[in-house]
């Protein structure tokens, strides 16, 4: 009703269309484009050629039935794990909240490959290489999208509710049930959205830690377009597998239409006091301890040399090799220097598409997150035809490591930022604006502060996601500018104790880069709010 | 002062739209696609290595840049290729196995090249199909731990058929033949070995407690208790007949005898062919780039870049070459023809077999 009172100007018309403009064109180029190219290859021979027969296989039903139990049951996990965590750092303040925060997306990026050797070193024997394993590294892995995107909601939901709650009566399991999961519902179904998708797509905690009895649509498509060639299988395969995708987008749409709770800004999280104090400390060094097992796994790993311990490994990554046209260093300027531009992309496609989201174009939500749910291979592929002639010679240019990172980090940043734009006030605005603040102070004073932590959550996590992605930046990245994942899996690919430590050593860098660049990107932004 | 860290949202986005045109612009104009005359470009799979300084003697030498593109292994580096026959990635192509040749000749991907230097092929290399230029050979060996079989008290296996017996009950690891190139290549041996009877022999192998894993990096890496640093417990895998070359190579501190051997017996020969690529904007760096990778220096760079054995003729080893790799005398082979007669029926058969 508020909006309706004032007529918009052209510029503000003009923004607004333009905050639907930049996703859908972005996406038409680097995603419909490649994508309409590869099917039309593989479907289109001369006149159209269904693959009904490939969808009505009994194959085809088991295949689709074990990828989308395992995703179910692996989100649900994850949604277990992480709350606790999302919890205690959304509502308290303590030492090392924000390191804490940090670590928790170390595993996000970290190549899968890795983590399956540091998995098959701690799982008992008999663990590895079964259903069990494929579900605890699906947790392991995503744990930080619940955490970051419904901890970012949280933290802005008013806790004088629970208070309130509490004082007309309501036990804490009637305030968790009645109170807190209906507050929290969008946050829910957006983090769960993306898990689902992220395992639903799952392809190499399948192979790797799942052995070679298991596979989801994502692996037999890789094995029918990458291996046998198989183009209308594959076809076939990817249009179900995007079809699933946009019913999980669409349903989890209609979860997150409920909407949140006010929020309140300004005050800042109390620390924990009494038995709380104990839960949140508990929780915390719990999951902690849990997230980092692997990755110190993988610490002791790259410091071991011959028989002992020494930084060797990490000397070495100045060194020229063998493995790689560059000396390692260099991957990790060049993962930094791909990385920032995808983030950068990223949040110019996915700041105006969040406002798009958060005004009710829900429709710029659903379009920005098919890109996680199609198949890498057949994507990769749609590249190789789409992008072959100038003007938009992108195939064998650098510039399409990052666009094709800025992909998959996009619908991070949307997802961060829409739900906390969603649950801004409008009445604060309009209170300040009535005490006499000018529009750019209300701005500045008043939304920017609000939306400080959930951008600086879309940064880092898009940041995450480009430096961690293997799959497509593999398939397009050149020789003389490999990434760190990329120069891992160069070094993993060759015998030799050197060739290990060296892979060893990259993971902790890049680790070690992650948890930095999430460190200053939060402090830089909470420092530009105050 | 405060006020010039403040920035509205619209301030931001503003910028970071601009920094993003820019970037794009700056990568859409200088990265430039496809190959123009000045330079070549090599398409190639995930295992490709050269020496820096080579590869910089042949740019000083053909004035042209070298561009490498590398994705997946050979098969699905060749189906790449494939899907963009007649406006290729690259100007040439190189790590064609005997097992895919066939699919790369019937494809219409290659132009017909006779290079000049093929004369200088020992014998066994110097007449391959006009379309390809064979460049080096890798063998893929069972390879097993020596330390482990030294402290059981155990023999070590001499020969394919020793693997079915009861003392070697679950210490073999291998790689699908389906996702894996070893791994075809290991089925393969079987088969030249065994004949008809090769599915009898898998079947023994399963009930001996073979482990079938996705690749080479989680069987050798991962599983083979012999490779250095390695957490697992198998002591035979199926790798090269140059790994224990390797593990002497990259150790910290390189040890007398090699921690692995090769076993001689089921070795299958692999010969990588390079093809120039139809449709190729630099046909004559292509045919350049091809004789560069047949001369004596690409040649003696080929082990120690690639851990495969050179094709020229009289082109030294590198000396841990000498001491500790296996160059088998008699390897086995398939004709490619044969390979891709039945290639995808016996996958099937050996999925059946071992997975099922």
């Amino acid at each position: 009703m508020d909006r309706r009172r004032r007529a918009l100007t052209p510029a503000q018309r003009a923004a607004r269309a333009a905050t639907v403009a930049i996703p859908v064109a972005f996406l038409a180029v680097f995603f419909a484009w490649p994508l309409g190219a590869i099917l039309h290859r593989s479907l289109v021979d001369g006149s159209l050629d269904l693959p009904v027969d490939v969808l009505t296989a009994s194959s085809t039903r088991e295949i689709a039935w074990f990828t989308f139990w395992q995703a179910t049951v692996s989100t649900v996990l994850t949604l277990l794990a992480g709350l606790p965590l999302a919890w205690a750092l959304a509502r308290f303040s303590f030492r090392g909240r924000s390191l804490v925060e940090a670590l928790v997306l170390v595993p996000f990026v970290l190549p899968t490959i890795v983590v399956a050797t540091a998995f098959l070193a701690l799982l008992p024997d008999g663990v590895e290489r079964s259903i069990w394993a494929i579900l605890l590294a699906h947790v392991f892995f995503n744990v930080a999208v619940v955490v970051r995107v419904v901890g970012a909601f949280w933290a802005g939901l008013d806790e004088r509710l629970w208070d309130a709650a509490a004082s007309l009566g309501a036990g804490p399991g009637q305030r968790q049930l009645r109170l807190t999961v209906p507050l929290l519902a969008p946050a829910l179904a957006s983090a769960a959205s993306i898990v689902f998708l992220f395992c639903f797509t799952s392809f190499g905690v399948i192979v790797v830690l799942g052995g070679i009895r298991y596979s989801t649509l994502e692996t037999e498509i890789y094995n029918q377009a990458a291996r046998f060639f198989d183009l209308r299988t594959a076809a076939a395969l990817a249009l179900l597998q995007l079809a699933a995708v946009a019913a999980v987008v669409v349903v989890s749409g209609r979860l997150e239409r409920r909407l949140g709770g006010a929020r309140r800004p300004g005050r800042s999280a109390p620390g924990p006091t009494g038995r709380r104090r104990v839960a949140v400390y508990g929780i915390v060094l719990t999951s902690v301890a849990l997230l980092l097992l692997p990755p110190i796994a993988l610490v002791l790993r790259s410091l071991r040399v011959g028989d002992g311990y020494g930084l060797d490994h990490f000397a070495s990554l100045f060194d020229e090799t063998p493995a790689l046209l560059v000396t390692p260093w260099h991957a990790v300027l060049n993962s930094l220097l791909f990385a920032t531009a995808a983030a950068l992309i990223a949040l110019a496609v996915g700041i105006p598409a969040a406002f798009a989201v958060a005004r009710g174009t829900r429709g710029v939500d659903a379009l920005l997150m098919l890109p996680l749910g199609a198949s890498a291979v057949m994507l990769g592929f749609g590249f190789l035809l789409a992008f072959a002639d100038p003007p938009l010679d992108l195939r064998s240019s650098v510039a399409i490591v990052p666009l094709a990172q800025a992909l998959v980090a996009t619908p991070f940043v949307v997802r961060s930022l829409a739900p906390a734009l969603r649950a801004r006030d409008p009445r604060l605005p309009d209170a300040a604006a009535v005490l006499g603040a000018s529009p750019a102070r209300v701005r500045r004073e008043i939304e920017l502060p609000l939306l400080a932590r959930p951008l600086a959550v879309a940064a880092s996590l898009a940041f995450a996601v480009a430096v961690g992605e293997f799959g497509a930046t593999v398939f397009v990245a050149q020789a003389d500018r490999p990434t760190v994942p990329v120069a891992i899996f160069r070094f993993l690919g060759r015998p030799g104790a050197d060739n290990v430590g060296s892979a060893m050593a990259l993971c902790v860098v890049l680790m070690a880069l992650v948890t930095v660049v999430a460190l200053v990107s939060q402090r830089a932004l909470a420092r530009g709010a105050r | 002062m405060l006020n010039q860290h403040k920035r509205c949202p619209a301030h931001v986005l503003a910028a970071v739209v601009v920094a993003v045109s820019a970037t794009l612009l700056l990568a859409g104009c200088g990265g430039g696609g496809g190959s123009t005359p000045d330079e070549v470009v090599l398409v190639t799979h995930d295992s490709f290595a050269v020496s820096k300084g080579v590869k910089a003697a042949f740019e000083r030498e053909s004035g042209l840049k070298l561009r490498i593109l590398q994705g997946g292994d050979a098969n699905e580096m060749l189906n790449r290729a494939l899907l963009t026959a007649g406006d290729p990635q690259g100007d040439v192509i190189f790590g064609i196995d005997d097992s895919i040749l066939s699919r790369a000749l019937d494809g219409d991907l290659l132009e017909e090249y006779r290079s000049p230097e093929l004369s200088a092929l020992q014998p066994d290399f110097s007449s391959p199909d006009p379309h390809v230029t064979p460049i080096d050979h890798g063998e893929v060996c069972l390879n097993y731990d020596r330390a482990w079989f030294a402290s059981h008290r155990i023999p070590p296996p001499r020969a394919l058929s020793d693997l079915v017996k009861a003392r070697y009950h679950d210490l073999l690891v291998v790689e699908n033949p389906v996702t894996s190139s070893p791994g075809l290549a290991f089925l393969l041996a079987t088969v030249a070995t065994f004949g008809d009877r090769w599915q009898a022999y898998w079947r023994a192998l399963r009930a001996n407690g073979v482990l079938a894993v996705d690749g080479w990096e989680e069987a050798y890496t991962q599983e083979f208790s012999g490779a250095a640093g390695s957490p697992g417990k198998r002591p035979i895998v199926v790798s090269y007949a140059s790994s224990p070359a390797a593990e002497v190579i990259f150790a910290s501190k390189p040890p007398a005898t090699a921690p692995t051997v090769a076993v001689e017996d089921g070795c299958y020969r692999q010969v990588e062919y390079a093809g120039v690529l139809e449709g190729a904007r630099n046909e004559k760096g292509a045919k350049e780039l091809i004789d560069f990778m047949l001369s004596r220096r690409f040649q003696a760079d080929v082990p120690g870049s690639m851990f495969v054995y050179p094709v020229r003729q009289g082109v030294p080893l590198p000396e841990e070459f000498v001491k500790h790799a296996l160059v088998p005398k008699h390897p086995l082979s398939l004709p490619a023809a044969e390979i891709d007669a039945n290639r995808d029926r016996w996958l099937a058969a050996w999925t059946d077999v071992v997975v099922r």
